[in-house]
């Protein structure tokens, strides 16, 4: 408990945290494969030229990881959420946003 | 002894804020198998949750800092492209790197890995800041956020080891340099 006479808090906010910063990764790795991917998309992401496609990748890649995290938030407030299946979630967003941004798999994935 | 100002913004950049994000790692993990595992226990004070609270919220600006000053001020110096007929490239570090093979691999994919992974630093780190804000110790009571939290922690400090590795690799062998120049100290020599 957080203080002596708390209840325990319910685990929905924390999950909504969880599962949206998963989002928000997933989102800038798939952002920034198809970036490399499709030159015609790298230019429509080109937001700031001097910091050229990386800047579209990022800002949109922050405004899912935000909009999910208010939305899953709404949705969970003051309830318990399925912590497992979520953890599980987040693993599998988190280690393909890992994968994807790694250069030698975004070039396998791309067949270079 | 002198530096340039573009020296000088990299190193806020890599030295204070990356350095020191990366030291604050050891912390952060002690902090918070201390305070949220079950098996503890120590029960900390108010004023010691408030500190740690703020310890991890500092860990995420830190990370926020980095990113952000990395991809708006640094990286566009990085990619420059020189006027046509250039031929000395030290002002344009990308191109530097591209122009030989032995190190276009660093930026081919030191800097493309770097730019990318570094930002999953602040985001798994301002969620872990959350958690424990939000909780505190009731993480001892929630097995899989604990776990989760733990799990953006190391998330983190492997997306800012990446980052910090070859931010270095790439300064030592294309670095960012320019712009006015800022006198650290003067020295004087007696002949």
């Amino acid at each position: 408990m957080s203080d002596n006479s708390a209840p325990m808090r319910v685990s929905g906010p924390g999950a909504a945290a969880v599962l949206a910063a998963a989002i928000g990764g997933f989102a800038l790795g798939i952002l920034a494969l198809a970036a490399d991917a499709f030159p015609a998309l790298a230019r429509i992401l080109n937001f700031w030229n001097p910091t050229g496609p990386l800047s579209g990748v990022t800002d949109i890649a922050i405004t899912v990881w935000f909009a999910s995290w208010f939305a899953l938030s709404r949705r969970w407030v003051g309830r318990n959420a399925n912590l497992q299946r979520i953890n599980l979630a987040a693993a599998l967003l988190l280690g393909a946003a890992l994968l994807v941004t790694f250069p030698p798999f975004m070039d396998l994935l791309q067949g270079k | 002894m002198e530096i340039s100002f573009r020296e000088a913004v990299t190193i806020v950049h890599g030295m204070l804020f990356g350095a020191l994000l990366l030291l604050s790692f050891a912390g952060a993990a002690i902090g918070l198998y201390a305070i949220s595992t079950s098996t503890n226990s120590w029960t900390p004070s108010r004023g010691q949750r408030n500190f740690f609270s703020v310890y991890l919220a500092v860990m995420a600006l830190l990370a926020w800092a980095a990113v952000l000053l990395g991809a708006y001020a640094i990286y566009p110096w990085y990619r420059a492209h020189p006027p046509a007929g250039t031929l000395d490239l030290a002002g344009y570090p990308q191109r530097l790197l591209l122009s030989n093979t032995a190190t276009a691999g660093w930026h081919d994919i030191g800097m493309e890995w770097k730019e990318h992974i570094a930002w999953l630093a602040p985001i798994s780190l301002t969620a872990v800041a959350y958690l424990f804000a939000h909780y505190g110790t009731d993480l001892r009571f929630h097995k899989p956020l604990r776990n989760a939290a733990f799990a953006l922690l190391a998330l983190g400090f492997i997306a800012a080891s990446v980052a910090g590795f070859f931010g270095a690799m790439l300064n030592k062998f294309a670095p960012v340099r320019g712009g006015p120049i800022v006198v650290v100290m003067q020295e004087t020599y007696e002949r």
